[in-house]
């Protein structure tokens, strides 16, 4: 037992090339983010209050997908998705469609604590949000010049996929990294567990750069991007249609209540064979105090600390796997 | 074993006092979606395309909650959800936020079908609606008279119960109250009914496939989504069941039920009724719902804790039942 925290930034097609001004920022706010984790869990803080806490600040941070850095909708804007859930009492929160709230996981999180329902989305939930006196800024505040070149150059490599009125393949999607080695696609996370075996997770994203304006992804669904019960807490990322599909957070947390599997099989499990190569990753802490950080990409921005003093931050896969 | 099975719902939470005369209204409404489901499977049309058939009709009739007919927002109109899902590839398609699409299921089948995303919402849903030239009226087509009634009761129910800042107190006074004291969802039952539609297929060559549509909560806020449209939640579909659900949204959504249903028969070998029973027994805690369920050899189950399901199910060798009630 004891506590474990883990985080991530983003799943995807991250190229061992990326420059030191794009890696290095990354780095660093994994380990600051880390950091602040680890000290609230120190301080005693619920695991839910902590998950909240680090997620608001990788949201802030604008080197990830997620609250100001958010990647842009195909024409231009951002609409932001978030979702919490409290692992002990399985409450959950979830927004969609957010335009102003600086930190829309704090906006999931007061949807799950002060109204009656689980998932607001768009007006409805930009007009909760001023009620209930949550931060909200101009729209422009989250774009980012990195984004906007980063849609330009997609919208150039995928003139073709767009059109809608033929089928379209989901999953065989080729990403298309920007030539300075970004991935379009991620997705911010935390998980923790306490002393007791209290889990959260939380989860907040701008969705899929080029995304059809309305679109959701996996993060704001329960039980595929963001999950947590009595047994662990899951926060995952990458290709949200598959990730919806694969009811990835969820699966695992049934592996382990349903075939006795532990934390880092169960996981491994969903990442190996329940998402196609290229689609997904996650990370996930067990009531027992375990962290594991599988995925099935190029790359992986995480970071993750456990009460006996473990740490690991990484990028691409470790050496040792 | 084997061969093709059906089942739809129109809701579970029913108001015991529901008059006798709109019981077999509703009796006789299941009935036509069965047999509509059931003449489509033995035409040979796949599972997927056998459930947005039926929920298309389910949604045209105002009977029940969903396309005209649907429970209305806080502000009077209607934003309708769906999701469909193909147990081949487990692929999906959902929608919420829909205002003047006519029939949200086919709106979901469309975004599986033919965008990059699995979920369209809101101004975006619609949107795709017009690129792909669906059937498109005014809000005011969705909208009956009786659920106008209905919104304004739940409006002096939610005063006192919905106010999350007030204790709920008072709830004697209500007229709506004094009729069923029943609640799900912090409502009478006799105000909140789900009314939910769904329908669940496995077709004669074992491809599974489940459809969910609703208006949502009555007096609902603007912007509020459910688990219909929630994949996992209200739908689910994979090669082994078909499941769609209904009753209070937030116990569905926690308990992840659809998928609860397919993983315990996966990870835990259950059979159809037994993982149905399972999770209607142990995933629910203190929550309301019911749910129908088919399976790829060929069975049908249904499964509750409210009182009283609208549903219907049927399979190839002639079994075939309609009820509301335990």
């Amino acid at each position: 037992m004891g506590w474990a925290i883990a985080l991530h930034g983003g799943a995807g097609d991250i190229s061992p090339s990326i420059p030191p001004e794009r890696r290095q920022p990354r780095e660093a706010a994994l380990r600051h983010c880390l950091q602040i984790g680890v000290d609230a869990l120190k301080a005693q803080k619920s695991p839910l209050d902590v998950v909240e806490l680090v997620v608001r600040e990788l949201e802030n941070n604008p080197h990830f997908n997620a609250g100001k850095g958010s990647v842009l909708t195909t024409e231009g804007t951002v609409e932001m998705e978030a979702c919490i859930m409290d692992g002990k009492t399985k409450k959950c929160g979830a927004v969609s469609g957010l335009t102003t709230v600086v930190n829309a996981i704090s906006l999931a999180r007061v949807v799950m604590e002060k109204t009656p329902h689980i998932y607001l989305a768009f007006d409805g939930a930009e007009k909760f949000a001023r009620e209930q006196g949550l931060e909200t800024v101009d729209s422009s505040h989250f774009i980012t010049p990195a984004n906007i070149e980063r849609l330009k150059q997609f919208k150039e490599a995928n003139r073709v996929q767009i059109d809608c009125a033929q089928p379209v393949e989901k999953d065989v999607k080729k990403e298309t990294p920007t030539g300075d080695g970004d991935s379009p696609i991620g997705t911010v996370g935390c998980v923790a567990v306490d002393n007791d075996g209290n889990l959260a997770a939380a989860t907040s994203t701008g969705g899929f750069v080029n995304k059809m304006v309305g679109r959701i992804g996996d993060t704001p669904i329960i039980g595929a991007g963001t999950y947590a019960n009595n047994l662990c807490a899951v926060s995952a990322t990458g290709r949200g249609e598959a990730i919806i599909r694969g009811t990835v957070a969820r699966d695992v947390a049934a592996l382990m209540e349903f075939k006795g599997l532990s934390l880092k099989d169960a996981a491994a499990c969903v990442v190996e064979e329940r998402v196609p190569r290229d689609n997904v990753g996650l990370v996930a802490v067990s009531a027992k105090g375990e962290v594991t950080m599988p995925f099935n990409t190029t790359g992986m921005y995480r970071a993750s600390a456990t009460e006996d003093g473990y740490t690991e931050f990484g990028i691409w896969p470790s050496v040792e796997n | 074993m084997g061969g093709w099975a059906i089942a739809v719902h129109g809701g579970a939470g029913v108001d015991p006092n529901l008059p006798q005369q709109r019981q077999e209204e509703a009796k006789q409404l299941l009935t036509r979606c069965l047999n509509l489901g059931i003449s489509a499977l033995r035409s040979n049309l796949p599972a997927i395309d056998v459930v947005e058939l039926v929920v298309r009709e389910l949604e045209t009739d105002p009977l029940f909650n969903s396309g005209r007919g649907s429970a209305l927002t806080a502000k009077g109109t209607v934003e309708m959800e769906a999701s469909i899902m193909d147990g081949c590839g487990r692929r999906c398609g959902a929608v919420s936020g829909v205002t003047t699409v006519k029939n949200p299921v086919s709106l979901a089948r469309l975004v599986m079908e033919r965008s990059p995303h699995s979920y369209l919402a809101f101004s975006g849903a619609e949107e795709f609606a017009r690129l792909q030239g669906v059937e498109v009226v005014d809000n005011e087509y969705f909208i009956t008279e009786e659920n106008v009634g209905m919104l304004k009761l739940a409006k002096e129910a939610n005063t006192i119960v919905f106010d999350y800042r007030i204790p709920a107190l008072g709830l004697e006074t209500c007229s709506a109250v004094v009729e069923s004291p029943i609640q799900m969802n912090g409502l009478p039952i006799s105000v909140y009914a789900p009314e939910t539609v769904g329908c669940v297929v496995v077709d004669s060559q074992g491809r599974c496939a489940a459809a969910t549509s609703t208006g949502g909560l009555m007096n609902k806020m603007t912007g509020r989504i459910g688990d219909s449209p929630l994949i996992g939640a209200g739908t689910y579909a994979c090669n082994l069941c078909g499941v769609s659900c209904t009753g209070e949204g937030e116990a569905i959504i926690r308990g992840t039920l659809a998928r609860e249903v397919a993983a315990v028969m996966e990870y835990k070998g259950l059979g159809l009724q037994e993982a149905v029973d399972f999770v209607v027994k142990e995933r629910l805690d203190e929550g309301k719902a019911g749910l129908i369920a088919v399976s790829s050899k060929g069975e049908v189950a249904c499964g509750f804790n409210t009182t009283g399901m609208f549903r219907g199910c049927a399979t190839e060798d002639g079994f075939m039942e309609v009820g509301i009630w335990d």
